[in-house]
């Protein structure tokens, strides 16, 4: 072979990986805990802080458990999605507030809708550490007998949801 | 209305950017030298159009127009204003108005030294150099607008990240930039040579002194930036390996070897494919760079914000200008044909060996970046590449660059005798090995890396000094003043860098070797010891920025029962992000640093603390400045100055030196 054709043959290589590369997530992850039971918590109620919100209380129905906070934008891009599955009644979701402030949690549930029927409060983040959360949005889904099977890191969208989440759920559902 | 013309002159810019890449370069291949002239007017008037848009963007900045989202987004009403103008490179849209801004004034000092070229091939390089202009403007314009409206207008802006509010980052992009983008003129004479079929030691000669120009940029950029990253991070460190710093050590490899090919290729024609392959590599390594950060295909902690359309749009560009490159490479340098033949042991050998390992040195850099990347495409699973295996490839391909670098400037060029070479630096080698076995053991800690890196420094400086004293032998002059001065700036400038790059090894030896670190939890008036120094605490207090909270400790230090000063960490909470920043505070010397951040608030007004006594760190960086002070030095030299005066008759080298004892 041409020895001056070596440089352009070795960029070729590296232009198709880095095509490739756009195409995946390098912050996808494979959780360890897929697979694995839920982590227990109680933690307080956002609006009756009360009360306390635990995952025990949610043995027998699968559920979507997300991490979010008001001061993550990420969270504004997957609130709509979020807003349209609670709407559909597929599979109920709760909320983390996640290292946040109460009041300005409250604003933004109360000006954006709040697709949560309960939403806890992990002010100090030591559910999320226990969850493994490297950023929020994070979401969970977590079937009858309270395992993790399926871990979404980032936005939820609607292709997500559609293909991965709700088929997902209806498997969990039969079991 | 202000953005408004900010944009239109980018468009404009465009329109001007694609007359320049096609006019000049068809008008030097058919030989019209109407069209040919276009190049210099258009060059100018790019580099003005852009100044626009960038004084635009600034005002934008100056006068809190929220209603341009890119301004809304990085900047806030509190945040000072110094602070909202470096705001205009604090993001992906503006860092990229940056890096078009950089690479007109790059063009425009091409039109202004460049009366010494001839017409075809200024035309060609400024015509090159608006190619690559077409794709950063277009890149703008289509899915990277820095003014694009915001309606209605927010009413706060959402503030620039906290970490880069730091006077290190208003200086370090625009300093890396003017490196990275500096290589586009290397980049340019290159396949201007290769489309003129013109490879020769005349164009060597116009490429030397702008890569070393760029170089120098690049040099004090990558400096600040780890720099930044000691004191701001809040870790203690001062290189990571994370994928953007490689993105920016890489172009500086490459670059590096550039510099001294070139050298080769001006003194004495040889290597001509292969630095005209440099230069490309040199160029598409700061535009990989460029695609690897905003691109969001490897993970990093300074990654921009990703848009999977963007990352299409650089790809497409790299493989048009790279691709498009390497391809003309391959098409044109068969035919340049190779320079004059040498000895293995020669200075040219030597030169390429030092060639060779950096491209290796690169070549690894660049697989460790891009490993996870290739795994994961394979579906091979997820790794991440971290310090273990740079520091396993690097210290083993850079200790025999090094140890070159000490021989290769005594050598004669085409052949040297090796045994000639053992005996002038018999003495400079001895002295550097007993030191490095010596000096360790009487410090107190003897290991084999902390000896191989003193022997290295060592040896770079034992043996630049024998190297001078050789060249002062040579040179003119009765003095030994006389003789240091005739000494050319190039020559000094060549024996300062590689001096700068002993006291960076120096640097990082002694921190490696002998830092020490404490995490401790300290309450109010209590001591912690690291070395000498005793740290006491005597609490924190809660103070007020202009747009954000800290807690401030107060840590008086003492050493032998002596004050030796106040330090003041912080830990700030910026408000519009609610973002908590740990801003340690340092109190620099020559031979130490004395390193003190806070950790998070414990019961009672105790805080974790964390402590360092850092030897010779300050080393490091000045080593870098050093080095690029032996570039400046360099392109100072009176050849080059020579070179600008085109109306200035070559003198032959005897009579110069004739006419400089007369003087």
């Amino acid at each position: 072979m041409n020895r001056f054709l070596l440089p352009l043959s070795i960029f070729i290589v590296v232009v198709v990986f880095l095509g490739i590369g756009l195409k995946l997530n390098p912050r996808e992850i494979p959780s360890p805990l897929v697979g694995k039971a839920a982590p227990d918590f109680s933690q307080p109620q956002l609006f009756e802080p009360t009360k306390i919100f635990s995952p025990a209380d949610m043995k027998g129905k699968v559920w979507l458990l997300n991490f979010w906070a008001s001061w993550c934008s990420g969270c504004k891009t997957e609130h709509p999605v979020l807003m349209d599955l609670a709407k559909s009644g597929e599979v109920p979701i709760y909320g983390m507030d996640y290292k946040d402030q109460r009041d300005e949690a409250m604003t933004w549930l109360s000006r954006w809708g709040n697709p949560y029927p309960i939403v806890g409060v992990d002010e100090a983040g030591r559910v999320g550490i226990n969850y493994g959360v490297y950023g929020v949005p994070e979401t969970y889904v977590i079937d009858k007998q309270g395992v993790i099977r399926y871990k979404q890191i980032g936005p939820l969208d609607p292709d997500t949801v559609e293909k991965k989440i709700i088929p997902l759920v209806k498997q969990l559902e039969t079991q | 209305m202000i953005p408004e013309i900010g944009h239109f002159a980018l468009i404009l810019a465009l329109c001007v950017a694609v007359v320049q890449g096609i006019l000049p370069i068809y008008g030097a291949a058919v030989g019209n030298s109407a069209l040919m002239a276009v190049a210099k007017p258009a060059a100018r008037g790019q580099f003005f159009l852009v100044l626009t848009a960038f004084g635009c963007l600034a005002y934008a900045f100056a006068e809190k127009d929220f209603s341009v989202l890119y301004v809304a987004a990085t900047s806030n009403s509190q945040l000072p204003l110094h602070y909202r103008l470096a705001a205009i490179w604090g993001a992906h849209e503006g860092s990229l108005l940056l890096w078009t801004f950089i690479l007109t004034i790059w063009m425009f000092a091409v039109t202004l030294f460049s009366a010494h070229l001839p017409e075809s091939t200024r035309s060609r390089i400024l015509g090159v150099m608006g190619l690559v202009s077409i794709g950063f403007l277009l890149f703008m314009l289509t899915v990277s607008n820095p003014f694009e409206r915001l309606i209605p207008a927010a009413a706060e802006g959402r503030d620039l990240n906290p970490l880069l509010q730091d006077p290190g980052m208003v200086i370090h992009p625009p300093m890396l930039y003017m490196g990275y983008v500096g290589f586009s003129v290397a980049f340019a004479f290159a396949i201007a040579a290769l489309l003129g079929g013109n490879l020769d030691a005349a164009w060597a000669r116009w490429s030397r002194p702008w890569t070393t120009v760029a170089w120098c940029f690049l040099t004090v950029g990558i400096a600040m930036g780890s720099g930044w990253a000691y004191y701001e991070l809040g870790w203690g460190g001062w290189w990571f390996w994370d994928p953007v710093e490689n993105a920016s050590f890489m172009p500086w490899l490459a670059g590096t070897a550039l510099v001294h090919s070139l050298a080769v290729t001006d003194k004495r024609g040889g290597f001509k494919v292969w630095t005209v392959l440099l230069a490309i590599m040199a160029f598409s390594l700061s535009l990989l760079g460029t695609f690897l950060v905003r691109s969001g295909v490897l993970t990093s902690v300074h990654a921009f914000a990703t848009d999977p359309k963007r990352g299409m749009f650089i790809l497409a560009f790299l493989a048009v200008v790279i691709g498009g490159s390497l391809a003309l490479y391959a098409w044109r340098a068969p035919r340049v044909g190779l320079g004059g033949s040498f000895a293995t042991v020669s200075r040219e050998g030597m030169l390429l060996a030092n060639n060779v390992l950096l491209v290796a040195a690169m070549g690894s850099v660049l697989l460790g970046t891009l490993y996870p990347l290739f795994l994961d495409a394979l579906d091979l699973g997820k790794i991440s590449v971290g310090p273990p295996y740079f520091d396993s490839v690097f210290v083993p391909l850079m200790a025999p660059a090094i140890f070159l670098m000490g021989i290769g400037p005594l050598a004669q060029w085409k052949k040297a005798s090796l045994p000639d070479l053992a005996n002038r630096l018999k003495w400079a080698f001895g002295v550097s090995v007993v030191t490095a076995i010596v000096l360790p053991i009487v410090m107190g800690n003897w290991t084999p890396l902390l000896s191989l890196g003193l022997l290295l420094a060592i040896w770079i400086v034992t043996s630049a000094a024998v190297t001078l004293r050789e060249r002062l032998t040579h040179v003119a002059g009765n003095s030994l003043g006389e003789r240091l001065a005739s000494v050319p700036r190039s020559y000094w400038g060549m024996l300062v860098a590689h001096c700068g790059i002993a006291v960076f090894i120096v640097g990082v030896t002694m921190v490696k070797g002998f830092e020490t670190e404490k995490d401790v939890r300290m309450n109010v008036g209590e001591t912690a010891t690291i070395g000498d120094y005793v740290f006491r605490f005597d609490g924190a207090q809660d103070v007020v920025g202009p747009n954000y909270t800290a807690a401030r400790g107060t840590f008086a230090v003492s050493r032998d029962g002596r004050e030796a000063t106040v330090l003041y960490p912080e830990k700030r909470r910026y408000t519009a992000q609610n973002q908590i920043m740990t801003e340690a505070a340092i109190d620099p010397g020559l031979l130490r640093d004395l390193y003190v951040s806070l950790g998070e608030p414990l019961d009672d007004g105790a805080w974790s603390v964390r402590l360092y006594h850092k030897p010779f760190v300050d080393w490091i960086w000045g080593g870098c400045f050093i080095m690029a002070l032996g570039g400046v030095l360099a392109i100072s030299d009176r050849r080059y100055r020579i070179a600008w005066r085109r109306q200035e008759p070559a003198v032959p080298a005897s009579a110069r030196a004739a006419k400089r004892k007369v003087a």
